[in-house]
Protein backbone atom coordinates (compact mmCIF):
# COMPACT_ATOMS: atom_id res chain seq x y z
CA UNK A 1 0.00 0.00 0.00
CA UNK A 2 1.41 3.47 -0.72
CA UNK A 3 0.47 7.05 0.37
CA UNK A 4 -2.30 7.34 -2.80
CA UNK A 5 -3.75 4.64 -1.66
CA UNK A 6 -4.82 5.79 1.62
CA UNK A 7 -5.73 9.46 -0.63
CA UNK A 8 -8.03 7.58 -2.73
CA UNK A 9 -9.52 5.20 0.15
CA UNK A 10 -10.30 8.61 2.16
CA UNK A 11 -11.75 10.19 -0.93
CA UNK A 12 -14.19 7.31 -1.09
CA UNK A 13 -14.90 7.43 2.61
CA UNK A 14 -15.26 11.24 2.74
CA UNK A 15 -12.77 12.13 4.92
CA UNK A 16 -9.93 14.75 5.03
CA UNK A 17 -6.71 13.85 6.07
CA UNK A 18 -2.80 15.63 6.50
CA UNK A 19 -0.02 14.43 5.18
CA UNK A 20 0.94 13.12 8.92
CA UNK A 21 -2.17 11.34 9.16
CA UNK A 22 -1.75 10.00 5.47
CA UNK A 23 1.65 8.35 6.87
CA UNK A 24 0.56 7.34 10.29
CA UNK A 25 -2.37 5.49 8.73
CA UNK A 26 -0.37 3.98 6.07
CA UNK A 27 1.83 2.61 9.05
CA UNK A 28 -1.18 1.22 11.76
CA UNK A 29 -2.96 -0.27 8.10
CA UNK A 30 0.02 -2.09 6.81
CA UNK A 31 0.29 -3.58 10.54
CA UNK A 32 -3.23 -4.52 10.81
CA UNK A 33 -3.55 -5.68 7.24
CA UNK A 34 -0.18 -7.90 8.43
CA UNK A 35 -2.58 -9.62 11.50
CA UNK A 36 -5.43 -10.31 9.53
CA UNK A 37 -3.88 -11.95 6.70
CA UNK A 38 -3.53 -15.02 8.66
CA UNK A 39 -7.00 -15.78 7.24
CA UNK A 40 -5.79 -16.55 4.01
CA UNK A 41 -3.98 -19.55 5.14
CA UNK A 42 -7.49 -21.01 7.19
CA UNK A 43 -8.49 -24.19 4.45
CA UNK A 44 -11.96 -23.79 5.03
CA UNK A 45 -14.54 -26.18 2.83
CA UNK A 46 -15.32 -24.41 -0.57
CA UNK A 47 -18.41 -22.42 0.36
CA UNK A 48 -19.75 -19.64 -0.20
CA UNK A 49 -19.36 -16.92 2.64
CA UNK A 50 -23.04 -17.59 4.84
CA UNK A 51 -23.89 -13.65 6.08
CA UNK A 52 -26.04 -13.87 9.33
CA UNK A 53 -28.41 -11.46 8.08
CA UNK A 54 -31.72 -10.97 7.82
CA UNK A 55 -34.32 -9.19 5.77
CA UNK A 56 -35.04 -6.01 7.46
CA UNK A 57 -38.97 -6.49 6.50
CA UNK A 58 -39.20 -9.89 8.42
CA UNK A 59 -41.31 -13.26 7.24
CA UNK A 60 -42.43 -13.68 10.73
CA UNK A 61 -44.43 -11.00 11.53
CA UNK A 62 -47.12 -9.46 9.88
CA UNK A 63 -46.40 -5.19 9.36
CA UNK A 64 -49.63 -4.25 10.78
CA UNK A 65 -48.80 -6.10 13.89
CA UNK A 66 -46.33 -3.75 14.52
CA UNK A 67 -47.31 -1.98 17.33
CA UNK A 68 -47.63 1.86 16.47
CA UNK A 69 -44.42 4.39 18.47
CA UNK A 70 -44.93 7.71 18.54
CA UNK A 71 -42.64 9.78 16.99
CA UNK A 72 -41.87 13.81 17.60
CA UNK A 73 -42.00 15.61 13.90
CA UNK A 74 -40.78 18.73 15.54
CA UNK A 75 -37.90 16.91 17.67
CA UNK A 76 -36.40 15.04 14.49
CA UNK A 77 -36.83 18.56 12.44
CA UNK A 78 -34.83 19.96 15.18
CA UNK A 79 -32.06 17.61 15.04
CA UNK A 80 -30.92 18.81 11.34
CA UNK A 81 -28.28 20.76 11.07
CA UNK A 82 -30.29 22.68 8.76
CA UNK A 83 -33.62 22.83 8.01
CA UNK A 84 -36.49 24.86 6.06
CA UNK A 85 -40.33 24.60 5.80
CA UNK A 86 -40.15 21.39 7.84
CA UNK A 87 -37.08 19.63 5.70
CA UNK A 88 -33.89 19.31 5.57
CA UNK A 89 -31.70 21.99 3.81
CA UNK A 90 -28.67 21.04 1.51
CA UNK A 91 -26.51 22.72 -0.46
CA UNK A 92 -27.50 21.90 -4.20
CA UNK A 93 -26.19 19.35 -5.82
CA UNK A 94 -25.93 19.97 -9.66
CA UNK B 1 -25.16 7.28 54.65
CA UNK B 2 -25.66 4.44 52.05
CA UNK B 3 -22.40 2.80 51.11
CA UNK B 4 -23.56 2.37 47.26
CA UNK B 5 -20.07 0.86 46.30
CA UNK B 6 -20.93 -2.25 48.79
CA UNK B 7 -24.45 -2.47 48.10
CA UNK B 8 -25.98 -4.58 45.99
CA UNK B 9 -29.17 -4.56 43.98
CA UNK B 10 -30.55 -7.39 45.37
CA UNK B 11 -29.89 -6.01 48.82
CA UNK B 12 -31.13 -2.22 48.10
CA UNK B 13 -34.30 -3.61 46.39
CA UNK B 14 -35.01 -5.62 49.80
CA UNK B 15 -34.65 -2.72 51.57
CA UNK B 16 -36.87 -0.34 49.27
CA UNK B 17 -39.31 -2.96 49.43
CA UNK B 18 -39.03 -3.02 53.81
CA UNK B 19 -39.09 0.69 53.56
CA UNK B 20 -35.67 0.56 55.17
CA UNK B 21 -34.36 3.12 52.66
CA UNK B 22 -36.13 5.05 49.97
CA UNK B 23 -34.70 5.21 46.27
CA UNK B 24 -34.59 9.25 46.89
CA UNK B 25 -32.06 8.03 49.55
CA UNK B 26 -30.34 5.61 47.06
CA UNK B 27 -30.26 8.15 44.56
CA UNK B 28 -28.78 10.80 46.76
CA UNK B 29 -26.04 8.72 47.59
CA UNK B 30 -25.09 7.91 43.64
CA UNK B 31 -25.02 11.71 43.44
CA UNK B 32 -22.76 12.47 46.45
CA UNK B 33 -20.25 10.28 44.81
CA UNK B 34 -20.62 11.62 41.61
CA UNK B 35 -20.39 15.33 42.43
CA UNK B 36 -16.71 13.81 44.96
CA UNK B 37 -15.26 12.06 41.74
CA UNK B 38 -16.65 12.57 38.91
CA UNK B 39 -14.72 15.84 37.90
CA UNK B 40 -11.62 13.82 38.00
CA UNK B 41 -12.42 10.43 36.99
CA UNK B 42 -14.98 11.41 34.66
CA UNK B 43 -17.46 8.79 34.17
CA UNK B 44 -20.30 10.20 33.15
CA UNK B 45 -20.78 12.69 30.33
CA UNK B 46 -24.36 14.01 31.86
CA UNK B 47 -26.11 13.51 35.10
CA UNK B 48 -29.69 13.91 33.98
CA UNK B 49 -31.18 16.90 35.80
CA UNK B 50 -34.37 15.09 37.14
CA UNK B 51 -33.04 11.86 38.70
CA UNK B 52 -34.57 12.87 41.92
CA UNK B 53 -38.18 13.39 40.49
CA UNK B 54 -37.41 9.97 38.77
CA UNK B 55 -36.67 8.50 42.07
CA UNK B 56 -39.70 10.13 44.00
CA UNK B 57 -41.59 8.83 41.06
CA UNK B 58 -40.21 5.29 41.72
CA UNK B 59 -40.82 5.56 45.55
CA UNK B 60 -44.84 6.16 44.85
CA UNK B 61 -44.49 2.99 42.47
CA UNK B 62 -43.31 0.58 45.72
CA UNK B 63 -45.18 1.69 48.05
CA UNK B 64 -48.65 1.29 46.17
CA UNK B 65 -46.87 -2.00 45.75
CA UNK B 66 -46.53 -1.66 41.75
CA UNK B 67 -42.17 -2.42 42.42
CA UNK B 68 -40.21 -4.62 40.38
CA UNK B 69 -36.87 -6.13 41.09
CA UNK B 70 -35.19 -2.87 39.81
CA UNK B 71 -37.66 -0.24 40.81
CA UNK B 72 -36.02 2.90 42.54
CA UNK B 73 -32.72 1.43 41.59
CA UNK B 74 -30.07 3.64 40.07
CA UNK B 75 -28.93 2.65 36.40
CA UNK B 76 -26.06 4.28 34.58
CA UNK B 77 -26.36 4.21 30.33
CA UNK B 78 -23.94 3.95 27.96
CA UNK B 79 -23.59 7.56 25.60
CA UNK B 80 -24.73 5.05 22.64
CA UNK B 81 -28.34 4.46 23.55
CA UNK B 82 -31.07 6.53 22.99
CA UNK B 83 -33.32 8.03 25.73
CA UNK B 84 -36.01 10.32 24.35
CA UNK B 85 -35.49 13.95 24.45
CA UNK B 86 -31.97 13.15 25.30
CA UNK B 87 -28.90 14.50 24.52
CA UNK B 88 -26.55 11.25 23.44
CA UNK B 89 -23.24 11.24 21.89
CA UNK B 90 -21.67 8.25 21.82
CA UNK B 91 -18.42 9.70 22.82
CA UNK B 92 -18.11 11.69 19.90
CA UNK B 93 -18.20 15.67 18.76
CA UNK B 94 -19.89 14.41 15.92
CA UNK B 95 -23.10 14.23 17.73
CA UNK B 96 -22.34 16.36 20.61
CA UNK B 97 -25.72 18.22 20.75
CA UNK B 98 -27.52 14.97 19.17
CA UNK B 99 -30.80 14.61 21.04
CA UNK B 100 -32.65 11.00 20.79
CA UNK B 101 -36.09 10.77 19.46
CA UNK B 102 -37.27 7.93 20.90
CA UNK B 103 -36.40 5.38 23.44
CA UNK B 104 -34.10 2.58 23.13
CA UNK B 105 -36.18 -1.01 23.15
CA UNK B 106 -33.91 -1.65 26.94
CA UNK B 107 -34.89 1.68 28.22
CA UNK B 108 -38.47 1.03 27.69
CA UNK B 109 -38.18 -2.13 29.52
CA UNK B 110 -36.18 0.09 32.27
CA UNK B 111 -38.58 2.83 32.13
CA UNK B 112 -41.04 0.02 32.56
CA UNK B 113 -39.36 -1.08 35.85
CA UNK B 114 -39.11 1.32 37.25
CA UNK B 115 -35.55 2.25 37.31
CA UNK B 116 -34.03 5.38 37.72
CA UNK B 117 -31.95 6.35 34.69
CA UNK B 118 -28.92 8.70 36.32
CA UNK B 119 -26.60 9.83 33.14
CA UNK B 120 -24.97 8.90 30.19
CA UNK B 121 -21.24 7.01 30.55
CA UNK B 122 -18.59 8.25 29.18
CA UNK B 123 -16.87 5.94 26.25
CA UNK B 124 -14.63 5.06 23.26
CA UNK B 125 -16.09 7.50 19.95
CA UNK B 126 -18.76 4.72 18.84
CA UNK B 127 -17.66 2.48 20.98
CA UNK B 128 -13.85 1.47 19.18
CA UNK B 129 -11.53 0.96 21.65
CA UNK B 130 -10.28 -1.13 24.90
CA UNK B 131 -9.67 2.15 27.29
CA UNK B 132 -11.71 4.64 26.88
CA UNK B 133 -8.83 6.79 25.42
CA UNK B 134 -10.91 7.53 22.69
CA UNK B 135 -13.45 9.30 23.70
CA UNK B 136 -13.84 12.99 21.84
CA UNK B 137 -14.81 14.16 25.91
CA UNK B 138 -11.82 12.83 27.22
CA UNK B 139 -10.61 9.34 28.94
CA UNK B 140 -12.64 7.66 31.94
CA UNK B 141 -9.74 6.73 34.87
CA UNK B 142 -10.18 3.79 36.21
CA UNK B 143 -11.70 4.03 40.17
CA UNK B 144 -9.26 1.45 41.49
CA UNK B 145 -6.23 3.05 40.17
CA UNK B 146 -6.50 6.12 38.96
CA UNK B 147 -3.16 6.08 36.32
CA UNK B 148 -4.69 3.37 34.43
CA UNK B 149 -7.66 3.00 32.19
CA UNK B 150 -10.65 1.23 32.79
CA UNK B 151 -10.79 -0.71 29.53
CA UNK B 152 -13.21 -0.14 26.99
CA UNK B 153 -15.12 1.03 25.36
CA UNK B 154 -17.95 0.67 28.18
CA UNK B 155 -15.46 2.24 30.41
CA UNK B 156 -18.00 4.63 31.76
CA UNK B 157 -20.70 2.40 32.54
CA UNK B 158 -17.78 -0.08 34.33
CA UNK B 159 -16.55 3.29 36.30
CA UNK B 160 -19.79 3.63 37.61
CA UNK B 161 -20.74 0.31 38.97
CA UNK B 162 -17.44 0.15 40.50
CA UNK B 163 -17.06 3.19 42.29
CA UNK B 164 -20.43 3.59 44.06
CA UNK B 165 -22.14 5.82 41.36
CA UNK B 166 -24.55 3.50 39.87
CA UNK B 167 -25.35 0.29 41.17
CA UNK B 168 -25.99 -0.83 37.64
CA UNK B 169 -25.52 -0.22 34.30
CA UNK B 170 -25.51 -1.29 30.73
CA UNK B 171 -22.97 -1.33 28.12
CA UNK B 172 -22.53 -2.25 24.76
CA UNK B 173 -20.50 -5.42 23.38
CA UNK B 174 -18.92 -5.63 19.72
CA UNK B 175 -15.50 -7.55 20.91
CA UNK B 176 -15.28 -7.20 24.51
CA UNK B 177 -16.77 -3.80 25.06
CA UNK B 178 -18.68 -5.09 28.55
CA UNK B 179 -16.43 -7.74 29.10
CA UNK B 180 -13.36 -6.12 28.94
CA UNK B 181 -13.83 -3.38 31.49
CA UNK B 182 -15.81 -5.41 33.65
CA UNK B 183 -12.74 -7.43 34.08
CA UNK B 184 -10.65 -3.87 34.54
CA UNK B 185 -12.92 -2.76 37.11
CA UNK B 186 -13.29 -5.76 39.47
CA UNK B 187 -17.24 -6.62 38.50
CA UNK B 188 -19.66 -8.72 36.64
CA UNK B 189 -20.20 -8.12 32.80
CA UNK B 190 -22.08 -9.93 30.53
CA UNK B 191 -22.78 -10.30 26.83
CA UNK B 192 -25.78 -12.42 25.78
CA UNK B 193 -26.56 -14.14 22.93
CA UNK B 194 -26.54 -12.37 19.62
CA UNK B 195 -30.54 -11.51 19.00
CA UNK B 196 -31.46 -11.45 22.45
CA UNK B 197 -31.38 -8.24 23.98
CA UNK B 198 -32.93 -6.19 20.87
CA UNK B 199 -30.33 -3.65 19.38
CA UNK B 200 -33.90 -1.04 18.58
CA UNK B 201 -31.83 2.54 19.36
CA UNK B 202 -28.36 1.58 20.48
CA UNK B 203 -25.96 3.56 17.75
CA UNK B 204 -24.75 0.64 15.51
CA UNK B 205 -21.31 -0.11 15.04
CA UNK B 206 -20.91 -3.50 13.70
CA UNK B 207 -24.58 -4.55 13.66
CA UNK B 208 -23.63 -8.21 13.47
CA UNK B 209 -21.40 -8.20 16.42
CA UNK B 210 -23.28 -5.62 18.55
CA UNK B 211 -25.50 -6.71 21.86
CA UNK B 212 -26.36 -4.53 24.78
CA UNK B 213 -25.79 -6.26 28.14
CA UNK B 214 -25.54 -5.49 31.91
CA UNK B 215 -22.75 -4.13 34.65
CA UNK B 216 -23.31 -5.51 38.08
CA UNK B 217 -21.54 -6.55 41.10
CA UNK B 218 -22.44 -9.90 40.88
CA UNK B 219 -24.05 -12.34 38.99
CA UNK B 220 -27.29 -12.15 40.61
CA UNK B 221 -27.63 -8.33 40.31
CA UNK B 222 -26.39 -8.76 37.12
CA UNK B 223 -29.58 -11.62 35.67
CA UNK B 224 -31.80 -8.88 37.62
CA UNK B 225 -30.77 -6.18 34.57
CA UNK B 226 -30.47 -8.91 31.59
CA UNK B 227 -34.15 -10.07 32.93
CA UNK B 228 -35.49 -6.50 33.08
CA UNK B 229 -34.16 -5.96 28.91
CA UNK B 230 -34.67 -9.43 27.45
CA UNK B 231 -37.14 -10.07 25.33
CA UNK B 232 -37.95 -10.30 21.40
CA UNK B 233 -38.86 -6.95 19.65
CA UNK B 234 -40.51 -6.15 16.03
CA UNK B 235 -38.28 -3.07 15.59
CA UNK B 236 -34.99 -5.43 15.46
CA UNK B 237 -34.59 -7.56 12.40
CA UNK B 238 -32.58 -9.99 14.44
CA UNK B 239 -34.76 -10.22 17.60
CA UNK B 240 -35.38 -13.51 19.22
CA UNK B 241 -37.31 -14.99 22.38
CA UNK B 242 -34.90 -16.16 24.67
CA UNK B 243 -37.47 -17.87 26.92
CA UNK B 244 -38.90 -20.96 25.70
CA UNK B 245 -35.83 -22.04 23.90
CA UNK B 246 -35.22 -25.59 24.56
CA UNK B 247 -31.16 -25.07 24.69
CA UNK B 248 -31.90 -23.53 27.65
CA UNK B 249 -30.21 -25.64 30.36
CA UNK B 250 -31.52 -25.18 33.31
CA UNK B 251 -30.17 -22.62 35.62
CA UNK B 252 -29.25 -24.67 38.71
CA UNK B 253 -27.51 -26.99 39.97
CA UNK B 254 -24.49 -26.84 37.30
CA UNK B 255 -22.34 -28.90 39.55
CA UNK B 256 -21.48 -31.61 36.64
CA UNK B 257 -20.74 -29.92 34.42
CA UNK B 258 -17.67 -29.87 31.63
CA UNK B 259 -15.79 -26.50 31.69
CA UNK B 260 -13.44 -26.97 28.47
CA UNK B 261 -10.05 -24.90 28.19
CA UNK B 262 -8.23 -24.28 24.97
CA UNK B 263 -4.69 -24.85 26.28
CA UNK B 264 -3.15 -23.79 22.85
CA UNK B 265 -4.40 -20.32 23.55
CA UNK B 266 -2.69 -19.38 27.17
CA UNK B 267 0.59 -20.37 25.64
CA UNK B 268 2.27 -17.07 26.04
CA UNK B 269 1.27 -13.51 26.09
CA UNK B 270 -0.69 -13.77 29.24
CA UNK B 271 0.06 -11.81 32.52
CA UNK B 272 1.43 -14.55 35.17
CA UNK B 273 -0.89 -13.34 37.77
CA UNK B 274 -4.24 -13.53 35.41
CA UNK B 275 -2.87 -17.31 34.65
CA UNK B 276 -2.71 -17.81 38.30
CA UNK B 277 -5.72 -16.66 39.38
CA UNK B 278 -7.55 -18.26 36.11
CA UNK B 279 -6.11 -21.90 37.58
CA UNK B 280 -7.23 -21.10 40.99
CA UNK B 281 -10.73 -20.22 39.81
CA UNK B 282 -10.86 -23.77 37.84
CA UNK B 283 -9.69 -25.46 41.24
CA UNK B 284 -12.54 -23.88 43.07
CA UNK B 285 -14.82 -24.93 40.86
CA UNK B 286 -13.80 -28.50 40.27
CA UNK B 287 -13.93 -28.65 44.18
CA UNK B 288 -17.50 -27.64 44.09
CA UNK B 289 -18.29 -30.72 40.99
CA UNK B 290 -17.48 -28.99 37.90
CA UNK B 291 -15.21 -31.28 35.78
CA UNK B 292 -12.31 -29.43 33.77
CA UNK B 293 -11.74 -30.53 30.45
CA UNK B 294 -8.86 -29.59 27.97
CA UNK B 295 -10.04 -28.57 24.17
CA UNK B 296 -8.84 -27.64 21.20
CA UNK B 297 -10.68 -24.37 18.92
CA UNK B 298 -8.32 -24.62 15.95
CA UNK B 299 -10.03 -22.28 13.74
CA UNK B 300 -11.30 -19.50 16.61
CA UNK B 301 -7.77 -18.68 17.39
CA UNK B 302 -8.66 -16.88 14.08
CA UNK B 303 -11.27 -14.85 15.22
CA UNK B 304 -9.02 -11.74 16.14
CA UNK B 305 -8.45 -11.12 12.34
CA UNK B 306 -11.99 -12.40 11.55
CA UNK B 307 -12.84 -9.73 13.35
CA UNK B 308 -10.75 -6.62 12.01
CA UNK B 309 -12.18 -7.29 8.78
CA UNK B 310 -15.70 -7.91 9.57
CA UNK B 311 -16.00 -5.13 12.22
CA UNK B 312 -14.18 -2.20 10.49
CA UNK B 313 -16.27 -3.21 6.83
CA UNK B 314 -19.63 -2.97 9.05
CA UNK B 315 -18.37 0.26 10.89
CA UNK B 316 -17.51 2.36 7.08
CA UNK B 317 -20.73 1.41 6.51
CA UNK B 318 -22.55 2.34 9.40
CA UNK B 319 -21.19 5.26 9.93
CA UNK B 320 -21.79 6.47 6.15
CA UNK B 321 -24.73 7.66 7.08
CA UNK B 322 -22.92 10.68 9.31
CA UNK B 323 -22.56 13.48 7.21
CA UNK B 324 -23.97 16.38 8.34
CA UNK B 325 -27.19 16.01 6.58
CA UNK B 326 -29.56 14.73 8.58
CA UNK B 327 -28.07 14.87 11.39
CA UNK B 328 -24.84 15.45 13.59
CA UNK B 329 -22.33 17.97 13.16
CA UNK B 330 -22.30 19.71 9.67
CA UNK B 331 -19.11 21.73 8.46
CA UNK B 332 -20.04 23.56 5.53
CA UNK B 333 -18.01 23.62 2.95
CA UNK B 334 -17.97 24.74 -1.13
CA UNK B 335 -20.29 22.14 -2.28
CA UNK B 336 -22.01 18.92 -1.32
CA UNK B 337 -19.06 16.73 -1.00
CA UNK B 338 -17.40 19.15 -0.01
CA UNK B 339 -19.54 19.79 3.29
CA UNK B 340 -19.64 15.86 3.98
CA UNK B 341 -15.35 16.15 3.74
CA UNK B 342 -15.46 18.68 6.60
CA UNK B 343 -18.32 17.29 8.44
CA UNK B 344 -16.48 14.15 8.78
CA UNK B 345 -12.96 15.07 9.21
CA UNK B 346 -14.13 17.80 12.12
CA UNK B 347 -16.49 15.39 13.85
CA UNK B 348 -14.68 12.18 13.68
CA UNK B 349 -11.79 11.27 16.09
CA UNK B 350 -8.72 9.54 14.85
CA UNK B 351 -9.70 5.99 15.76
CA UNK B 352 -13.13 5.88 14.24
CA UNK B 353 -11.07 7.63 10.73
CA UNK B 354 -8.92 4.37 11.02
CA UNK B 355 -11.46 2.25 11.33
CA UNK B 356 -13.62 4.07 8.82
CA UNK B 357 -10.41 3.78 5.94
CA UNK B 358 -9.67 -0.02 6.90
CA UNK B 359 -13.59 -0.60 6.39
CA UNK B 360 -13.16 1.10 3.10
CA UNK B 361 -10.01 -0.84 1.93
CA UNK B 362 -11.88 -4.57 2.78
CA UNK B 363 -14.95 -3.72 0.99
CA UNK B 364 -13.07 -2.24 -2.08
CA UNK B 365 -13.08 -3.74 -5.42
CA UNK B 366 -10.24 -6.11 -5.52
CA UNK B 367 -9.91 -6.75 -2.06
CA UNK B 368 -13.44 -7.88 -1.44
CA UNK B 369 -12.86 -11.85 -1.71
CA UNK B 370 -9.33 -12.14 -0.22
CA UNK B 371 -10.43 -10.56 3.07
CA UNK B 372 -14.50 -9.96 3.32
CA UNK B 373 -15.90 -12.84 2.11
CA UNK B 374 -13.24 -15.47 3.20
CA UNK B 375 -13.52 -13.63 6.61
CA UNK B 376 -17.06 -14.64 6.75
CA UNK B 377 -16.10 -17.99 5.33
CA UNK B 378 -13.84 -18.64 8.63
CA UNK B 379 -16.61 -16.86 11.08
CA UNK B 380 -19.28 -19.59 10.01
CA UNK B 381 -16.10 -22.25 10.68
CA UNK B 382 -15.85 -20.42 13.76
CA UNK B 383 -19.13 -20.71 14.57
CA UNK B 384 -19.72 -24.37 13.67
CA UNK B 385 -16.73 -24.79 15.73
CA UNK B 386 -18.26 -23.69 19.03
CA UNK B 387 -21.58 -25.76 18.06
CA UNK B 388 -19.48 -28.54 18.18
CA UNK B 389 -17.44 -28.20 21.15
CA UNK B 390 -20.67 -27.72 23.07
CA UNK B 391 -21.53 -31.38 22.27
CA UNK B 392 -18.48 -32.29 24.47
CA UNK B 393 -18.34 -29.78 27.25
CA UNK B 394 -20.53 -27.40 28.91
CA UNK B 395 -18.63 -23.71 29.08
CA UNK B 396 -15.75 -22.91 27.57
CA UNK B 397 -13.53 -21.13 29.61
CA UNK B 398 -10.58 -18.66 29.33
CA UNK B 399 -8.85 -15.32 31.14
CA UNK B 400 -11.03 -12.69 30.26
CA UNK B 401 -7.88 -10.93 29.13
CA UNK B 402 -4.63 -11.63 29.26
CA UNK B 403 -3.16 -8.24 31.14
CA UNK B 404 -4.77 -6.58 34.32
CA UNK B 405 -5.80 -2.62 33.93
CA UNK B 406 -2.75 -1.17 31.56
CA UNK B 407 -1.81 2.60 32.03
CA UNK B 408 -2.66 5.53 29.95
CA UNK B 409 -0.72 5.53 26.52
CA UNK B 410 0.90 2.29 27.30
CA UNK B 411 -1.09 1.16 23.86
CA UNK B 412 -0.42 3.62 21.36
CA UNK B 413 -0.14 1.10 18.33
CA UNK B 414 -3.21 0.21 17.38
CA UNK B 415 -2.62 -3.36 17.22
CA UNK B 416 -1.27 -3.32 20.32
CA UNK B 417 -4.42 -2.23 21.64
CA UNK B 418 -6.81 -4.99 19.11
CA UNK B 419 -5.27 -7.63 20.75
CA UNK B 420 -6.56 -6.85 24.12
CA UNK B 421 -9.58 -8.34 22.79
CA UNK B 422 -8.00 -11.57 22.06
CA UNK B 423 -10.70 -13.67 24.16
CA UNK B 424 -13.42 -11.93 24.43
CA UNK B 425 -13.67 -11.35 20.18
CA UNK B 426 -14.26 -15.26 19.70
CA UNK B 427 -17.98 -15.08 21.14
CA UNK B 428 -19.16 -11.85 19.25
CA UNK B 429 -18.26 -14.07 15.94
CA UNK B 430 -19.65 -17.24 17.17
CA UNK B 431 -22.97 -15.38 18.55
CA UNK B 432 -22.79 -16.87 21.49
CA UNK B 433 -23.03 -15.69 25.20
CA UNK B 434 -20.23 -14.91 27.30
CA UNK B 435 -19.84 -13.51 30.91
CA UNK B 436 -16.46 -11.89 32.79
CA UNK B 437 -16.63 -13.01 36.41
CA UNK B 438 -13.50 -11.64 38.89
CA UNK B 439 -11.29 -13.95 39.67
CA UNK B 440 -8.69 -12.17 42.25
CA UNK B 441 -6.17 -9.26 42.33
CA UNK B 442 -2.47 -9.06 41.16
CA UNK B 443 -0.52 -8.11 43.26
CA UNK B 444 -0.45 -4.90 42.79
CA UNK B 445 -4.03 -4.69 43.77
CA UNK B 446 -5.51 -4.46 39.90
CA UNK B 447 -8.30 -7.14 39.69
CA UNK B 448 -8.18 -10.37 36.73
CA UNK B 449 -11.35 -11.86 35.54
CA UNK B 450 -12.22 -15.59 33.99
CA UNK B 451 -14.71 -15.43 31.38
CA UNK B 452 -17.16 -18.66 30.69
CA UNK B 453 -18.79 -18.85 27.43
CA UNK B 454 -22.30 -20.91 26.64
CA UNK B 455 -24.27 -22.59 23.75
CA UNK B 456 -25.93 -20.27 22.07
CA UNK B 457 -29.26 -19.02 24.12
CA UNK B 458 -27.51 -20.57 26.92
CA UNK B 459 -27.63 -17.26 28.64
CA UNK B 460 -29.14 -17.58 31.82
CA UNK B 461 -26.94 -21.08 33.13
CA UNK B 462 -23.96 -18.51 32.92
CA UNK B 463 -25.12 -16.17 35.50
CA UNK B 464 -25.23 -18.86 38.03
CA UNK B 465 -20.96 -20.17 37.53
CA UNK B 466 -20.39 -16.80 39.15
CA UNK B 467 -22.39 -17.44 42.25
CA UNK B 468 -20.84 -20.86 42.36
CA UNK B 469 -17.42 -19.49 42.14
CA UNK B 470 -18.32 -16.14 45.04
CA UNK B 471 -19.57 -18.69 47.54
CA UNK B 472 -16.47 -20.97 47.32
CA UNK B 473 -13.55 -18.19 47.61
Amino acid sequence: MEIKDIERLAELAKIELTDTEKENLLKDLDGILGYVKQIESVEVKDVPPTYISKNVWREDIARQDLAEKEFSYEEIIKQFPDAQDGFVKVKKIL
Amino acid sequence: MIDIKNLTIKKAGEMLKNGEITSVDLVSACLLNIEEKNKELNIFLEVFSDVLDQAKKADEMIKSGRGTALTGIPIATKDNILINGRKVSAGSKMLENYTATYDAFVIEKLKKAGAVLIGRTNMDEFAMGSSTENSAYGPVKNPIDPTRVPGGSSGGSAGAVSVGMALGALGSDTGGSIRQPASFCGLVGMKPSYDVVSRSGVMAMASSLDQIGPFAKNSEDAKIIFDCIVGKDEMDSTSVPLRGLASQLEARPLSGKIIGVPREWLADGIDKEVLQNFEISLEKLKKVGYEIKDISLPYSKYALAVYYILMPAEVSTNLSRLDGVRYGLRKEGENVFDTYSKSRSVGFGSETRRRIILGTYVLSHGYYDAYYNKAWKVRRAIAKEYEDIFKTVDFVATPTTPTTAFKFGEKSDPLQMYLCDIFTVPANIAGVPAISIPSGVSEEGLPTAIQFTGPLFSDESLFAIEQDLRENI
